[in-house]
Parts: C-alpha cells; sequence; structure tokens
C-alpha cells in the first residue's frame, strides 16, 4: 500500500449508501477558529451522540512508477462506514483483519486524511479542521494502541513518555507539577509512582499498555479509540488491562471504541457492537441483539467460529464453515461485498448494494432481532456459541 | 434510533470463550510482577531523560574515556603541534635520506631526508581536520536530506533518491581527479567539500531507510495523535532511534576519508606539498616499504589509532543512546 497521504481528490465509489440508522447531525457553523475550539471544548451531555460517523471511506491509491507515480487502482480499505458514538457508551467494533477496522480508528484520530465522509465531533467535521481546532480535537479524542512494544518511544522514560501530552499542550498542567501529574496517572492505571524514571524494556508486555493508557488519559479527553488494546497481550493480562479500562471509563466518564478481533472481550466491554466486513458495516446493535439474535450471515458465521468449552453443547452445534478467502479490497464484489462467500446469495446479491438498515421483516415487531442489517434476506439463526 | 445503555458494571470476565474456569478477578494493580526487586536504588526524585542517563552511562566507560582521551590529544596537536615537537616538518637534510632512529629523531627520516616524527606531528592537523570535517558534513548533510525524505516521502523523497543514484555512480578517484585538478589552493577545504560532495549519499540512503522503519511504529502515531508538530516528531522520536547506524557508518567512513585523503595526494589532486599530512607520507613510504619501513609505520600507526579512537567513541555513543543495552 503505497502513498497513503495522497488521496485527496479521489472521489470515493459508492458512497451513495445512505444509513438510515443514524440520528440527524446538528452540524454547529463557526465563522472562527476560536469558535470552533470553544464549540470542541464544551461538555458532553451524557447520551448525547458524541462522535457521529457519516460514510466515511478510505481508499489507499496503488501506484505505479519510478518518479512519477501514477494511480493503477485503490485498496478501498474502508468504503461507506457510518455510526454513533454516544457519550458514556463503549463501541465495540470487530471484524476479521484487513476489514478496516484500524483504518477507521485512523480516521478518527485524523492520522490518516479521509478519502470521503465526514465525522462529527459535538457537530465539528473533524476531517476538514485543522491548526488550534484540530489540536483541541486531539486533547478530545485519545488513542491506546494495539502493540505495547511499538506504541511507546524506547529512548524516552516513562515520565517522558507520560508527560509528552502536556509538552505538547501546555495549558493543560502548569510546568511545575507535570512530574506530579505523571506520577499520579501511573497511580490510576496500577503502576507503582517510582517506575518514572524507567525505560519501557523493563515493563512487561501488560505494564507497558498501562503505560500506554496512561499516556491516552494524560489529557483528560472525553473519547479513547481503542485499537486492539489487549490482543498483543496473553490471556490473564488481558482481563486485568479490561477491568482497568472499564474502572476508568466509570471514573472518567469516558467514552471507547473498541476495535478488536476476539469477541468475547468485545461482549465484555461492550454496550454496542458493530461488525464490519471488507470496509462496510455488517451489522451494528446493541451486545445482545448481535450475539444472541445475528440477523447477517456474515456475524452468524463469525460467532459459530467462537470456540465451545463445554463438550455437550458443542456435538450438537452446527458450525458455519465460509468458503473461499475475504476477496481483495482493491476489486470488492458487486453489490454485497459478502456475497461469494454466503450461503444465501442470489442474483439480487450481486446486483444491489444492501443498505445497513433495520429488515423490512422486523421493521414493526419489538423483537431484538429488529436492529440495523446489512443483508437483502437477514434473518434470525439460532447459533451455539460460548460468548 | 439505538439507545445507549449505561456501562457495565461487572467485576472480572474470562476473557476467551475457551478459558471457562479461569477466574480472572484480579486486581487492578496486580501487573507490577518482577519490578519491585529493580536494581535497588531507591526514588530517584530527579527527571531523567535520554540525554543525562547517556551522559552518565559514557562517563562511566572506559571505553569512551580511553578514546575520548586519544582524540582529545589529537585535536591539541592538531592545535598546537610545536608543545611536542620542535623541529620544522620542512627542514630536510638529503644526507640523511631514509635513515632509522637516532638520538633526537626517534621516528628516523623519510626519503627526502626529513624527521618522521615532526611530520607524524605536524600531519595530524590536515589528516584530522580532513577526516573530522568531512565526516561531520557528510554525516550532517546525508542525515538531513535523507531523513526529511525519509519522513516526508513522495515526491521529494523520488526525486532526492533518483539524485543520491546519481552520485553513488561517480567513481569517487575519477571523481576527484576530475574536480580537484581544477583546484590550485593547498589548503584542505577543496578536498573536504569534495569528500562531502560524493559521501553524503551513502549516509543519506542509511538515514533515510532507518527514519521510513521508525516512523511506522506507534509511537511516532501515538505523537501525532497528541498533536505533535512534525518538528517535535523528528527530533524527539525519529531522530534519536534512527541514528545508531548514521553513528555507525560516519565512524568508519573517517578512517575512510583519511584514507582517501592520502590517495588523492598520491594521486597529486589532493593536499599538495608544502602540507603536512598522513596520507603524502604514507603514499611516499609506501615505495620503500622494503628498506625502510619505519617509514610508513609511523604516520600509518598514527592513521590507524585515530580511526580506531574514532569507532570506539562511536560505538559507546551508539550503546549509551540505547537504553536496551544499559
Amino acid at each position: 500500500m503505497a502513498e497513503p497521504s495522497k488521496t485527496e481528490g479521489n472521489p470515493a465509489g459508492p458512497a451513495e449508501v445512505v444509513t438510515p440508522n443514524v440520528t440527524e447531525v446538528a452540524e454547529i457553523d463557526v465563522a472562527t477558529e476560536s469558535a470552533a475550539v470553544a464549540a470542541i471544548e464544551a461538555p458532553a451531555e451524557r447520551g448525547e451522540p458524541i462522535l457521529q460517523v457519516r460514510n466515511l471511506v478510505k481508499h489507499f491509491p496503488l501506484t505505479q512508477g519510478i518518479l512519477f507515480k501514477r494511480q493503477v487502482g485503490a485498496v478501498k480499505a474502508v468504503d461507506g462506514v457510518s455510526f454513533d458514538l454516544y457519550q458514556g457508551e463503549t463501541l465495540g467494533i470487530v471484524g476479521e483483519s484487513g476489514c478496516g477496522k484500524s483504518t477507521v480508528a485512523r480516521l478518527l484520530m485524523t492520522l490518516e486524511k479521509a478519502t470521503a465522509g465526514e465525522v462529527f465531533y459535538k457537530g465539528q467535521d473533524i476531517t476538514r479542521l485543522s491548526g488550534r481546532a484540530l489540536k483541541a480535537v486531539r486533547r478530545n479524542i485519545q488513542m491506546v494502541f494495539q502493540d505495547p512494544y511499538t506504541s511507546l518511544n524506547p529512548r524516552m522514560t516513562v515520565g517522558d513518555i507520560i508527560g509528552e501530552p502536556f509538552d505538547i499542550h501546555p495549558e493543560v498542567a502548569p510546568k511545575g507539577d507535570r512530574r506530579g501529574k505523571v506520577q499520579d496517572l501511573l497511580d490510576v492505571v496500577g503502576l507503582n509512582p517510582e517506575y518514572i524514571n524507567r525505560y519501557p524494556h523493563q515493563f512487561s508486555g501488560g505494564q507497558r499498555q498501562r503505560i500506554g493508557i496512561a499516556r491516552g488519559l494524560a489529557l483528560n479527553p472525553e473519547v479513547i479509540i481503542c485499537d486492539e488494546p489487549v490482543s498483543a497481550l496473553d490471556v490473564s493480562v488481558q482481563a486485568q488491562v479490561i477491568n482497568l479500562m472499564e474502572k476508568l471509563q466509570d471514573e472518567f466518564n469516558l467514552s471507547y471504541i473498541f476495535i478488536a478481533h476476539d469477541l468475547s472481550i468485545v461482549r465484555h466491554i461492550s454496550d454496542r457492537v458493530g461488525v464490519m466486513y471488507l470496509g462496510k458495516m455488517a451489522e451494528i446493535g446493541t451486545d445482545t441483539q448481535i450475539y444472541d439474535h445475528p440477523t447477517h450471515p456474515y456475524t452468524q458465521a463469525l460467532l459459530s467460529a467462537v470456540p465451545v468449552p463445554d463438550p455437550e453443547a458443542r456435538t450438537g452445534r452446527e458450525r458455519i464453515i465460509l468458503s473461499g478467502d475475504v476477496p481483495s479490497p482493491a476489486n470488492p464484489p458487486s453489490g454485497c461485498r459478502f456475497r461469494t462467500r454466503c450461503w444465501k446469495a442470489e442474483d439480487k446479491c450481486a446486483k444491489e448494494v444492501p443498505l445497513l438498515a433495520i429488515p423490512e421483516r422486523f421493521v414493526s415487531s419489538t423483537t431484538p432481532a429488529a436492529h440495523e442489517s446489512a443483508c437483502h434476506f437477514a434473518e434470525e439463526k439460532n447459533v451455539v456459541h460460548a460468548v | 434510533m439505538p439507545e445507549p445503555e449505561p456501562p457495565k458494571d461487572e467485576g472480572a470476565i474470562a476473557p476467551t470463550g475457551t478459558g471457562g474456569t479461569m477466574d480472572l478477578a484480579t486486581s487492578d494493580g496486580a501487573g507490577l510482577e518482577g519490578l519491585d526487586q529493580g536494581d535497588g536504588k531507591g526514588p530517584d526524585e530527579k527527571a531523567r531523560s535520554l540525554w543525562s542517563d547517556a551522559w552518565r552511562d559514557l562517563r562511566r566507560n572506559p571505553v569512551f574515556i580511553i578514546s575520548g582521551l586519544i582524540i582529545l590529544f589529537l585535536v591539541f596537536i592538531a592545535i598546537w603541534p610545536q608543545a611536542i615537537a620542535s623541529g620544522n616538518p620542512l627542514s630536510c637534510n638529503l644526507s640523511k635520506a631514509q635513515q632509522g632512529s637516532q638520538p633526537g629523531h626517534p621516528f628516523g627520516f623519510t626519503a627526502q631526508g626529513c624527521d618522521v616524527y615532526t611530520r607524524t606531528v605536524y600531519g595530524a592537523r590536515a589528516s584530522v581536520t580532513v577526516g573530522v570535517c568531512a565526516t561531520l558534513g557528510v554525516a550532517i548533510v546525508g542525515t538531513v536530506l535523507g531523513g526529511l525524505a525519509g519522513f516526508f516521502g513522495g515526491f521529494s523523497d523520488s526525486i532526492l533518491s533518483r539524485v543520491t543514484d546519481i552520485f553513488f555512480g561517480i567513481p569517487v578517484v575519477l571523481g576527484g581527479l576530475v574536480l580537484l585538478s581544477v583546484v590550485t589552493s593547498s589548503s584542505v577545504w577543496p578536498v573536504v567539500g569534495f569528500m562531502v560532495l560524493l559521501g553524503w549519499p551513502q549516509i543519506s540512503r542509511i538515514a533515510r531507510g532507518s527514519v521510513i522503519t521508525i516512523k511506522q511504529n506507534d509511537f511516532v502515531q501515538a505523537a501525532r495523535a497528541l498533536g505533535a508538530s512534525n518538528s517535535r516528531m523528528m527530533l524527539r522520536h525519529v531522530l534519536p532511534n534512527a541514528v545508531a547506524p548514521v553513528i555507525v557508518v560516519a565512524t568508519i567512513a573517517l578512517g575512510t576519508y583519511i584514507a582517501l585523503e592520502a590517495t588523492l595526494s598520491y594521486l597529486g589532486v589532493g593536499l599538495k606539498p608544502p602540507s603536512v599530512s598522513w596520507g603524502i607520507d604514507i603514499s611516499d613510504a609506501s615505495k620503500f616499504i622494503r628498506n625502510a619501513p619505519h617509514m610508513l609505520l609511523w604516520p600509518a600507526g598514527a592513521l590507524a589509532i585515530t580511526v580506531l579512537a574514532f569507532i570506539m567513541l562511536g560505538d559507546a555513543v551508539r550503546d549509551a543512546l540505547d537504553p536496551k543495552l544499559r
């Protein structure tokens, strides 16, 4: 994937799919940068949508040539994703490797420039912000990275790593008590404040992830985007880190976007869950709706792949084995992205892109199956699974 | 529109479906295994940084002390050779040509009958100047250009990479013959300039590759996500991590540059007499190595010690800047 930064002006392909399931965006028009900063710094109400993602698209151009590069195609890593994040909730995003989860995280952090679509934070489209307003957004949206071994600078002490946010945003902490603040943060994440002069390599994986969380908390953000924060840790340490994150969410009133491929962890921590496949959201709903009443065949297949520890329950259950591989995101299938591996696929699936909406048959009912699912033939299927 | 549920309030989880019976209600402070036994030092209230730690480390490193003393001594005699050599490097007596050690002339005489000791001491100035300045110039130009190209990528990177290829294609000796033969000055600066001109692509390539590798690390992305400026990312995050291979190659190249100065002088396009340099003396003496090896061994020995001192210094600095090696 070459030159991801040079994607401006590359219009999105199928961005016409407007998801009707998300709330109206109350876009705030601001005349000046200071007004934008003020809007961003206003506190969010509990239960209000704090982050609204609309038709987010990211295409990485594929280029050829040595000096004069010419575009020969695009990897459609994220292709029209919409969802809301409410203040105080945890939204889990699951999906297999390469489905665009991490790209979504990087787009929300404005680490990548979106090809099309908007991300509204308190009514401001952060994909268009720059300068002081963007800096204010970055104060309020922070990230915890996947790999605790590469996310900490090996040549900085823990004190420097956790204190760096204060160097960049000096208004948050006066110079004199930064060191005390860093020690408080170490204490908050369950590390000994005396470790302030140690280097990252002197810590275990779980401790390093705590340092990463402390850095994310330093600026007292409202949203933390967790890109597979525990998948590099072993199972017992995963539990510690997850419990720590839940504790911090209560303590600091945080909203999380929690990206993972471990379905059980996502169910444990999330209030709502979105399932992604090949750059699109396949299904989104509360954790009960997704885990106990999945209507999208991909979600059902994913759940049936979770190992069941009970031998008796295991004998009777049906495992959905998908055939083939995930198609290349550079050349995704027409219509429904999942149709090449779906046992329900018909002609309609190749022609029409299914909308992410409550399936018609469930629209008027109050069953848990009545949640947004991007499938023409959405129906419940009893999947025995252990999460 | 889905209503958000309040955050859950469960205590512990079994993190995978397979882990059924595991009780993971661990307290949040349970990840502190193994560090309390540390190094026995109490809480150190003074804030420490990479550079202060590196300096603390270097001061205790005998390799750094020895190589540092040698380099200080070389700098001293380069500035003030009269302090240890009272003779004149240009006063020669042909009747003593190629003679060995004599009282007052411990290193013997050259083919022209000049005192080898005096010439070796006086030669330090030209050789150390050429070596150190060419290395510094190459390291700075190469790191800045390669680092910027690697950091920003894109079109400027493509241009720089092709320019690097062009410079790599120029044979050093041929380039020296062409470029330096038009220079009439007998000072060291044209030679230094020539070496920087042809030497920077080597460092630039290494710096570029190194920066590209480091840039992809999550900690650089984390700094960007915090709102760090490009200069902060480059100076605080990328440079300290990318500089190690540059230091290694630069210190090795230092010896090469002193030897290259000798080669160019031998070809008549480097330093020109009456300049005194180890390179000139080594190339003069190499014709008589079987009859009078002392003429070669003293300046060559001085050259070897100089190069070794700089390589050891570079090695010690590189190690001190890597906390993992402490």
